[in-house]
């Protein structure tokens, strides 16, 4: 298991190290100055040099990028251009939404997916396996912004059950807190169920046809006991796997949703800084976020290994 | 199979050609052609919606400001009053567009490079494989809104990303299909029979990982809708006043409570059209598997 760790750690800080170097490229290479950009088109050139200047734009290219790896490991992102305040202090700010409302919505396409999952697997071809069959499809095919508006119209709009747009910080009022992300994460995990359902439907199905769990039920065993005990964990890793890879559906997702239901979190920020131009803030939040996923892809790739024991060699 | 491949008039065709008589048959059924109409209908009034005798898309009227459907505008108009159903149509363009040359520039690249891999093996298949996996290590979506940040939102430069976003999968696709069809005894005898390895690529293989290239294509063509839908509700794909569905949907939310049919009939459209996209490949990709299990 150590050599396994080792060797994915390696492949960690070279995978870092090209998704840090392409995130910086993506702001250097691309056409424009930012130097005009910030300063508008009727800048004077000693205006647009001093500017130059003082964001280190006349450097050579790798002394600026190692300038800014080395702010990067130091957690110094540099200021937006457009509100001064440090890159990093705003992500810090807005992460802990983004991150609360993935943790939910993950949380909470699992606990409906692995329960439907198990079922369905257990009474495959009936009519509730049909049934979550064809809301799956159904599923699968409204994008997430559709289901978040769908969501809001019913229980924000026609019903009044929760609060349509706005947050609340979870220590001020965690109850408030979780009604204001409750609509958001049930759209994301709405739209990401039926692909985790699928998975471990099917791989449960196989896992059924083995003969260790024939001699369980011979046994006398209750079939609730083989489905969780015998049968689940040999049938999630594609599950852990896909919801892993997930992440990178859960950043577009909340993308989106956080714009339509107005959460302060990062992405929305990033929207933002898009449509701004403020080129510091979006560049910080891609690199951010890129490494947020390859960390979480390692962290998922280490939960495979410790899953199964086959993986490892 | 074998007995099929040995036999030389047979070769190019074999795996695909052979079958096809067993299957000749079979049904496609109303799960198919029901979403297939959908297709063609949508297709063809996108294609001339220029010629339809529609109100203009982007003309404001302000006699007719959010008039809920009725006969003279069967999805009825906008807080600006422009047509909802031409908007729709016109905005059909876009989404068909981007989700059809996105992903063919994508099969396009990924084929090539996947057939490359699977066919030579070596140094080529572990170069090319790296390269995919960088561009997999970063979340499409960001790289999309970084890139429009900085050179503006445009349909070319959506169609360029979105395309080059979807290289690694079809990379995989083909490389994994080659990697099997070279393995059959048709290559072998092709090669044996002294065809150059463009031949034997191009003639031989080509036709074989074509078809599940181009089902798996239905997928991505349906995903790179919804990415499209997403980037336009966030105003980064056409420009107003010019209509997508994903901006009709996000122009249409502010009025959510009080006008829900100015985002829902654009909803409810794109829903249809991945839908159907879905239910296609969902048939045919059955039917390949069917294919495997006669051979």
């Amino acid at each position: 298991m150590t050599s396994y760790v080792l060797r994915k750690l390696l492949r960690l800080g070279l995978v870092l190290l090209v998704v840090a170097a392409a995130s910086f490229l993506l702001m250097n290479l691309l056409p424009g100055d930012v130097a005009l950009a910030l300063l508008g088109n009727e800048a004077t050139p000693e205006a647009v040099a001093q500017v130059r200047a003082e964001l280190g734009l006349d450097q050579p290219l790798l002394m600026r990028y190692l300038h800014w790896l080395g702010g990067f490991l130091c957690g110094d992102l540099g200021r937006s251009y457009i509100t001064q305040v440090p890159v990093m202090e705003s992500i810090l700010d807005r992460l802990p939404v983004t991150i609360e409302l993935m943790l939910l919505s993950q949380g909470l396409a699992l606990l409906i997916a692995v329960p439907t999952g198990v079922l369905c697997a257990y009474k495959a071809g009936s009519r509730i396996d049909q049934l979550a069959n064809a809301v799956g499809l159904f599923l699968l095919a409204a994008p997430v912004f559709i289901l978040a508006i769908l969501l809001m119209f019913l229980f924000a709009l026609k019903l009044r059950w929760l609060p349509s747009t706005g947050y609340v910080p979870f220590m001020t009022d965690p109850v408030r807190n979780l009604a204001h992300l409750a609509l958001p994460a049930l759209a994301i995990a709405l739209a990401e169920w039926p692909s985790l359902f699928a998975v471990l439907r099917g791989d449960m199905i196989k896992t059924l046809q083995q003969d260790y769990i024939a001699l369980a039920k011979a046994k006398g065993l209750g079939p609730a006991f083989i489905l969780f005990r015998h049968a689940l964990r040999p049938s999630s890793f594609t599950l852990v796997t896909l919801s892993g890879l997930q992440i990178a559906a859960t950043i577009a997702g909340a993308l989106v949703v956080e714009t339509i239901f107005g959460l302060p979190g990062i992405g929305r920020m990033l929207t933002g800084a898009v449509y701004n131009r403020d080129m510091m803030l979006v560049q910080g939040c891609v690199a951010v976020i890129s490494v947020g996923y390859v960390l979480i892809n390692f962290g998922v790739d280490l939960i495979y290994a410790l899953l199964d024991p086959r993986v490892r060699q | 199979m074998n007995a099929l491949a040995d036999d030389p008039g047979h070769e190019t065709a074999s795996p695909v050609g052979a079958t096809i008589p067993m299957r000749v048959r079979d049904r496609l059924g109303l799960r198919f052609w029901l979403p297939a109409a959908w297709i063609t209908m949508v297709v063809v009034l996108a294609a001339t919606a220029s010629l339809l005798p529609l109100p203009s898309p982007i003309e404001t009227d302000f006699t007719a400001l959010s008039n809920w459907p009725d006969r003279a505008h069967w999805f009825g108009t906008d807080q600006l009053g422009r047509d909802i159903l031409s908007r729709a149509i016109f905005g059909a363009r876009i989404s068909l567009t981007v989700g059809l040359l996105a992903p063919a520039l994508g099969l396009g690249i990924g084929m090539l490079l996947g057939m490359t891999a699977g066919y030579f093996r070596g140094r080529v298949e572990i170069v090319i494989g790296a390269a995919m996996d960088a561009v997999m290590a970063f979340p499409g979506i960001l790289v999309v809104l970084a890139v429009t940040a900085y050179v503006g939102a445009s349909v070319p430069l959506l169609v360029i990303l979105l395309g080059v976003l979807t290289v690694p999968t079809f990379m995989r696709v083909a490389r994994a299909n080659t990697l099997v069809f070279a393995q059959h005894d048709f290559v072998l005898a092709a090669r044996a029979m002294g065809a150059t390895h463009w031949r034997v690529l191009s003639l031989e293989l080509l036709p074989n990982v074509m078809i599940p290239i181009l089902i798996y294509a239905l997928l991505v063509v349906s995903r790179i809708i919804v990415v499209e839908g997403v980037l336009s509700f966030l105003g980064l794909s056409l420009p107003a006043p010019w209509p997508t569905w994903g901006n009709m949907i996000a122009d249409g939310q502010v009025e959510l409570a009080t006008l829900p049919y100015i985002p829902f009939i654009p909803a409810a459209l794109m829903f249809l059209t991945v839908l159907s996209i879905n239910l296609i490949g969902e048939r045919l990709r059955a039917r390949t598997d069917l294919r495997g299990s006669v051979l």
